[in-house]
């Protein structure tokens, strides 16, 4: 009797088309450990099928970019021979079912695809969302998964750097996980993927395999509902000190010229590395699944194909390097096993002990996997928020206090704190600022780094949405001094089976694509999460942009602290007073209502070169990109930051509620002791400047109101998480 | 003047020490594999900070008991100075060339920051560039850093002036929210009864050039310099 019943086939999450594909593809019926593989490699998490037609129409090119997507990560060239690796991933699903080792794996795993490439991780960053703050599960979710970046992050010696954090109910049983990693690589020692050399050694490295994490990719496939704790087993369980063992010894293979190609086991483990690598080199694998280091006795082929378990990676030497290989291997105390060889089949050959246990043809699983082009929806237009049809109901600085205290605007410090930030001895500027600045070691170049997306907006307007994300991240890097130089993007949305979403999905690749290509910003690589519903119930659409600058000189570069005590502070750019979506309504008149706020990418680009000159040319030392909570909160963290006081002028005319919190895009407030300067060089920049305040004192005077000292803000501002956190409030 | 680094698996701030130890004392060290039987002529050697494998067990534990902990415990018995940043203060400890424990953070949690200390003694070769009596910034990162030991020995470690540095706020005063760990009477480091062995918490290493935000790490290794060269 066959062991391939309707109800295996759906267990392995595949639809009766896409079985009836395996049948055409394989000539007959496939044995469960070919199933198996069918069934991850055409997960949505392995083959992009939902979203591959959209993915494709992102702008992916400029000069400077070594290696688009389709690698383990990203590559720029930032110069002088040197390259930056990168890649943000989800980790979101597993992260929702334990969430410390949910979220320490997503640390290893990205970390992994960076040094894969031949790149020493530099900096990790972040992009978490979870539920509303008062709902039960927020706390211990949010303990746990900072918990575990930390514990992962802090011990493999890599600086977590940045990132961001959000509240909200949509993710209340879907929380968000994402991890970015950046590696510093030399532009002509980059390793690849493609497997060459028919007769060479496939060799596998690192940590055993156990049965832990099988099936997680098929998981990350799938929408979430009450019975998702049973799924816990297949979360993997991380060992950082292997890692950092790993990431060693890799690098010191690398040094030599012993590696073809070289893949980490991430997502469906063995599986979809054997097959990645010998799909992109146009060739076939014989692998002997015996001869894989195990965890456990007893393990099958299907449980060695299919296992996630951390810290592996496959590699295939150039013949007769092994035992040089080796005792790199075991200088550093991993398992290193020749597991098989490159074969001209173009097929997979699964041994077990002198036998076949499978035997599948390569490219029609890997490249030629199932593409969905999903109905979609546009999402419908939100009316734009009048600004005079809100009205004024405490004075402004109370209004700014209930901000800078709230889950959205206050510290993330509690968070930042618990990771290692300074290890490695370059960063520059520390989490709490717009983008943060790693040195190039050993140079005067810095990297900015920095995560942006605000899905309240994506929801609002997928397109504009999407935009924004690009342009806050294009703006966190020029704040800093930085030419933004390329993306990774982490495109986490619900069910792609539903049209709604699917046009989120698709509205919000149009904006990232229109972004990057007005600002030059190409996306270098990236991650798709769908389905991250509970109970038919959809996140807030998120496609977090994580963005890569360069500095040339760290010595000449701005951060938001106030220094100069008789500083005059500028606002470059426009205000129209968008309260669409803004972090006003939300928190004032408690509605998420209206159209976010447009964004103009001309004049992204024109005030953004505008910053970085006047940074460039030492004019200006101060800077803050003017975001969520808009103008007023843009000063007030820029007084936070440097503990000096300011005195902010009201508009002449119109609201002033729009103007001091309207979320306008492509504005900048900078400090400067020559606003002639600065003002004149605006003008010649075609960019509007305002002056719209004077540093100093110990507290934020808001025209015509009293002084609202800074001690009592930094109290609010501070005070909100670590009270949360100890259950001191709800 | 000559440092060895010594290098376990998990170490991660070797390089970090590595690069402060060149910059300020213009000679690179030695960097010393933990299998290593034999030490290379040393003036001084540094256990550096990091998860050394895996701070599984307990942190140092394992270290303490790697093949090169036998030269090193040798040297210092003979004199050679040790210096323990972080992780390779918990190995001078499990080593028993330094008495007492470090225990989880008293939050649980684990601490990067800023954090201020006042120096307690300036009589080591490694304190001898500051002030007695002055409050210096240098980083901590660590889960387990809180101190403690019995009442027999805290007595011993005090009346002999053998507390170099204690948490203290700005001022310099030594107040319990001033103590991020929960050590006995604020203690960030000690040294051994001939002033020779050093290990501390922060990480001065973190602090040794204007854009680090703070040169405050970099007196200690100029102190050195100056005892040892």
């Amino acid at each position: 009797m066959s062991e391939i019943t309707p109800d295996v086939i759906k267990s392995h999450g595949l639809t009766d088309d896409e079985y009836k594909l395996v049948l055409d593809i394989m000539g007959r019926e496939p044995n469960l450990t070919e199933l198996g593989i069918f069934s991850v490699m055409w997960s949505e998490h392995c083959s992009y099928k939902s979203s591959k037609k959209w993915l494709k129409t992102l702008p992916t090119k400029a000069p400077w970019v070594i290696q688009g997507p389709g690698e383990n990560a990203g590559v720029i060239d930032i110069g002088h021979g040197q390259a930056a690796v990168f890649k943000m991933e989800s980790h979101n699903h597993p992260s929702f079912i334990e969430p410390y080792q949910g979220a320490a794996t997503g640390v290893g795993g990205i970390m992994r695809d960076v040094f894969t490439m031949g790149a020493r991780p530099v900096a990790n960053l972040n992009a978490l969302r979870f539920g509303a703050p008062e709902h039960p599960k927020t706390r211990h979710l949010l303990s746990g998964v900072v918990e575990g970046i930390g514990g992962y992050g802090n011990c493999m010696g890599v600086p977590t750097v940045g990132g961001e954090t959000n509240f909200h109910p949509s993710y209340n049983g879907n929380i968000l996980v994402n991890a970015m990693t950046v590696g510093l690589a030399d532009a002509n020692n980059i390793f690849y993927s493609a497997a060459a050399g028919v007769g060479n050694p496939v060799v596998y490295v690192g940590s055993k395999t156990g049965r832990d994490g099988i099936h997680g990719a098929t998981m990350a496939s799938a929408e979430f509902d009450d019975a998702s704790e049973e799924k816990r087993p297949t979360v993997q369980v991380g060992d950082p000190f292997t890692e950092k063992l790993l990431l060693e010894a890799c690098l010191e293979l690398m040094a030599t010229d012993m590696i073809v190609a070289i893949q980490d086991m991430g997502a469906a483990g063995l599986t979809s590395s054997s097959f990645e690598m010998a799909s992109k080199g146009g060739v076939g694998v014989e692998l002997w699944l015996d001869k894989v280091p195990m965890r456990e006795e007893g393990m099958t082929p299907y449980e060695l194909m299919l296992s996630e378990s951390q810290e592996r990676m496959l590699m295939v030497l150039k013949p007769g390097c092994e035992d040089a290989a080796k005792a790199i291997f075991d200088k550093w105390e991993l398992d290193f096993a020749v597991i098989g060889k490159l074969t001209d089949s173009k097929r997979m050959t699964l041994m077990w002990h002198g036998e076949v246990a499978g035997d599948l043809p390569i490219d029609p699983l890997a490249e030629a996997s199932p593409e969905y082009d999903r109905p979609w929806e546009e999402t419908p237009k939100q009316d734009r928020i009048d600004p005079a049809s809100i009205e004024q109901k405490m004075p402004h600085s109370e209004t700014l206090k209930t901000l800078m205290g709230s889950a959205d605007l206050a510290s993330r410090r509690w968070i930042w704190e618990q990771y290692d930030h300074m290890v490695m001895g370059d960063t520059i500027v520390r989490p709490g600022g717009d983008a943060a600045v790693v040195r190039v070691h050993d140079t005067h170049k810095g990297l900015a780094v920095t995560t942006d997306c605000t899905p309240r907006y994506v929801k609002a307007d997928p397109v504009e949405g999407g935009k924004q994300a690009v342009a806050e991240a294009y703006r966190n890097l020029t704040a800093v001094g930085a030419k933004p130089l390329a993306i990774t993007d982490n495109m986490n949305f619900g069910n792609p089976e539903r049209p709604r979403i699917m046009g989120q999905f698709v509205g919000a690749c149009k904006g990232i694509g229109e972004a990057c290509i007005a600002l030059d910003f190409p996306v270098v690589s990236g991650n798709v999460s769908l389905y991250n519903e509970t109970n038919g119930e959809g996140i807030l659409p998120t496609p977090a942009i994580g963005g890569v600058g360069l500095l040339a000189n760290v010595g000449r570069m701005a951060t938001i602290s106030l220094k100069a005590k008789d500083a005059v502070l500028i606002m470059l750019g426009t205000s129209t007073g968008e309260l669409g979506q803004s972090v006003y309504l939300k928190n004032i008149e408690n509605r998420e209502a209206g159209s976010p706020p447009p964004v103009d990418l001309d004049a992204e680009k024109r005030v953004g070169t505008l910053v970085r000159g006047l940074i460039e040319s030492n004019l200006v030392r101060t800077c803050h990109d003017v975001s969520d909570g808009g103008l007023l909160v843009a000063i007030a963290e820029m007084c936070l930051a440097g503990n000096v006081g300011a005195d902010v002028h009201l508009p002449e005319q119109g609201s002033e509620i729009a103007w001091l919190f309207g979320e306008d895009q492509a504005r900048y407030v900078v400090a400067t002791r020559d606003p002639d300067s600065v003002l004149n060089a605006a003008a010649s920049a075609n960019v509007n400047a305002v002056i719209v305040g004077h540093a100093g004192g110990t507290a934020i005077t808001i025209e015509g109101e009293d002084p609202l000292e800074l001690a009592d803000l930094r109290k609010a501002h501070e005070g909100w998480m670590p009270n949360y956190m100890s259950a001191t409030i709800n | 003047m000559k440092a060895a680094v010594i290098v376990f698996p998990g170490s991660n701030c070797d390089r970090d020490v590595q690069v402060a130890l060149q910059k300020r004392m213009g000679t690179a060290p030695h960097m010393v594999w933990h299998r290593e039987t034999d030490l290379p002529k040393t003036d001084l050697i540094v256990l550096p900070g990091g998860f050394s494998y895996g701070d599984y067990l307990r942190c140092g534990a394992m270290a303490a008991n790697s093949p090169i902990m036998r030269a090193v415990v040798a040297a210092a018995k003979a004199g050679t100075p040790v210096l323990g940043i972080c992780n390779g203060f918990q190995i001078l400890i499990e080593s028993g060339l330094l008495p007492g424990a470090l225990m989880r953070n008293r939050d649980l949690k684990f601490i990067c920051k800023d954090v201020t200390m006042r120096v307690e003694t300036t009589d080591t070769i490694f304190t001898s560039h500051y002030n007695n009596g002055e409050v210096i910034t240098i980083p901590v990162a660590h889960h387990d850093g809180n101190y403690f030991a019995d009442n027999e020995t805290v007595k011993r470690l005090e009346g002999d002036g053998r507390v170099v540095l204690r948490y203290s706020d700005a001022e310099g005063n030594i107040t319990d929210d001033a103590n991020i760990n929960g050590s006995v009477n604020n203690i960030a480091g000690i040294v051994d009864e001939e002033r020779r062995i050093f290990g501390l918490m922060p990480h001065p290493e973190r602090v040794i050039e204007p854009l680090h935000r703070g040169t405050h790490g970099a007196y200690m290794f100029d102190s050195l310099l100056e005892a040892l060269a």
